[in-house]
């Protein structure tokens, strides 16, 4: 006899930053089918956009999602300068440096953050709780670097809005040298752990082959074996001046997945120090004026993979379109192979969207199917589950 | 760029409108019943990944670009197809060939309602259920 069951997930409580709703279709505890339902975060953004003067759609775009709030501004302003004739012959030295330090402050800081709530979300609160005490450096970090913790504004066409103080570069070397031994910790909590190991090995598996039909991006393709990354394909910024590399995994579970953000982030902080070490004096802003007819592409490796931007340009002051493609987009349609095939309790770290209080929050009755009466309730299920407790406590005496 | 000989030899006389902005960005245009073919070739043949479509409201007609990465040379390359009839647009679903164009499309389709043909699942992504049939929030007004 096969019953498929829905259990529905979201779409409050979930742990990424936008609510969604999954709906697991289930024979017994395995998934057979998910729909995924979004939109409840839309706001209309690339309409409004079009209503913009280009200044303003730099602030507009950052809000579009506030983990990695420098990329999509960064996105926005790389497929302006585009028209421009690119990044790299009309922004300043100085600012591409500054440029660089924000979005990968930004990658250690977001990556953090998705290791603790995974942590979370897998019963690992340890995990959480360090990781979100070790954010905290980093956030002041960008406090100091750009004046906000959060929403930077650092970014607009041309180059930066604020300068990196001279005094500022040798305190941040010192938070990161503080921050790396946490980091240490971290890759032996995770890659050491028997226990992390069994719960995300063989979990959740996108193949390569299922990850190129998906077109994932970011962390995601590169754990399944794909060796992708805007940062080293197309350099912004002044990625091709700093030695790092790209962190590509095999397996396709979780496990690789946490393994590859664990390890970008040492990457990460590698760039930082290279760049203070080298970032040169001089101007941060070209003072870019009239943006030319034409249409731009700005492409951004943002945490979670390739942030896309496309501006069609009319010679007026506001965009004729703007399309924005974030890289979760790509990635939450993965899920459809994700999670089907697995068990339902690995639906919520491959979903990693899940409140783990829906299943004791549902209250249960049984039911004679012959009749559809009640023969339990809740409380008779109470009072069985003590007799068997105090069975068992006698049997363990005895 | 490239692959593209590649593009320009496999479909010969069948692309127009080459433009190369920088030696990173190709835009080409084919006809919208090319679509299908073109998009398997650089998909399947090329190995290009796939990045995302985005479709503008213009005076002619909709404007679909296709856009393609690829990677391992950091190249951009974007199909342009025009879909004159506005009245009752259509077009090729690309996701038979692979599914990740299947959400993009359904975001045009209940965006500026272009209506893709053998697509598997074409329903509401983003919009309320009860957003008015025939609305489509990005499509311009003409006045």
């Amino acid at each position: 006899m096969s019953h498929k069951i829905i259990v529905p997930i979201g779409p409050y409580h979930p742990l990424q930053e936008e609510p969604e709703f999954f709906q697991l279709y289930c024979e017994g505890e395995k998934v057979v089918d998910i729909d995924i339902i979004i939109g409840y975060n839309h706001r209309g953004i690339e309409q409004l956009s079009e209503g913009k003067h280009y200044d303003q759609v730099a602030f507009l775009v950052e809000r579009i999602c506030g983990i990695c709030s420098s990329s999509h501004p960064y996105a926005f302003v790389l497929a302006v300068e585009d028209l421009f004739g690119g990044e790299q012959k009309v922004v300043p030295e100085r600012a591409l440096y500054i440029r660089t330090i924000v979005d990968e402050l930004q990658r250690i800081h977001s990556h953090l953050l998705w290791l603790g709530l995974a942590g979370h979300f897998i019963g690992y609160n340890t995990v959480w709780m360090w990781a979100w005490k070790y954010r905290e450096p980093v956030l002041d970090m960008f406090e100091m670097t750009t004046g906000n913790r959060n929403s930077y504004a650092m970014f607009k066409i041309g180059g930066v809005r604020r300068d990196l103080k001279e005094e500022d570069g040798p305190i941040l070397k010192k938070m990161l040298d503080e921050f790396v031994p946490a980091l240490d910790l971290f890759r032996g909590a995770v890659m050491d752990d028997p226990v992390i190991q069994a719960r995300l090995k063989g979990v959740g598996i996108l193949t390569r082959q299922q990850a190129i039909d998906w077109c994932v991006v970011g962390p995601t393709a590169r754990a399944s074996g794909i060796n992708i990354d805007v940062r080293r394909d197309e350099p912004y910024g002044v990625y091709n001046r700093v030695d790092w590399n790209v962190v590509v995994e095999k397996e396709g579970d979780i496990f690789a997945k946490t393994v590859a953000r664990i390890l970008e982030m040492y990457e990460s902080v590698r760039i930082i120090r290279q760049c203070l070490d080298k970032i040169p004096k001089g101007e941060i802003d070209a003072q870019l004026r009239d943006v030319p007819v034409g249409e731009g592409i700005g492409r951004v490796e943002a945490p979670r993979g390739e942030c896309f931007h496309y501006i069609k340009s009319d010679g007026t002051n506001r965009p004729v379109r703007h399309k924005i493609r974030a890289p979760s987009f790509m990635n939450v349609a993965s899920n459809k192979v994700g999670a089907v095939g697995g068990s339902i309790s690995d639906a919520t770290i491959t979903l990693a969207a899940v409140d783990p209080c829906y299943c004791c929050t549902e209250r249960v009755a049984v039911i004679n199917k012959a009749d559809n009466q009640k023969v339990m309730n809740g409380w008779d299920l109470i009072k069985l589950s003590q007799e068997k407790t105090e069975r068992l406590k006698k049997e363990l005496k005895a | 760029m490239e692959i593209s000989d590649k593009i320009k030899k496999r479909f010969n006389g069948r692309i127009f409108d080459w433009q190369e902005n920088s030696n990173r960005r190709a835009y080409f245009s084919v006809k919208k019943e090319d679509i299908f073919e073109v998009a398997g070739y650089m998909f399947k043949d090329l190995g290009l990944r796939f990045s995302t479509a985005s479709c503008t409201d213009l005076r002619e007609g909709l404007e679909i670009l296709y856009h393609f990465s690829n990677d391992p040379k950091g190249e951009f390359y974007s199909i342009r197809v025009m879909i004159e009839d506005k009245k009752n647009p259509q077009i090729d679903s690309l996701a038979p060939i692979f599914p990740g164009a299947e959400w993009i499309e359904r975001e045009i389709w209940e965006m500026l309602g272009v209506k893709f043909i053998n697509h598997p699942n074409l329903k509401r992504l983003l919009l309320a259920d009860d957003w008015p049939q025939g609305e489509y929030p990005l499509r311009k007004k003409e006045n």
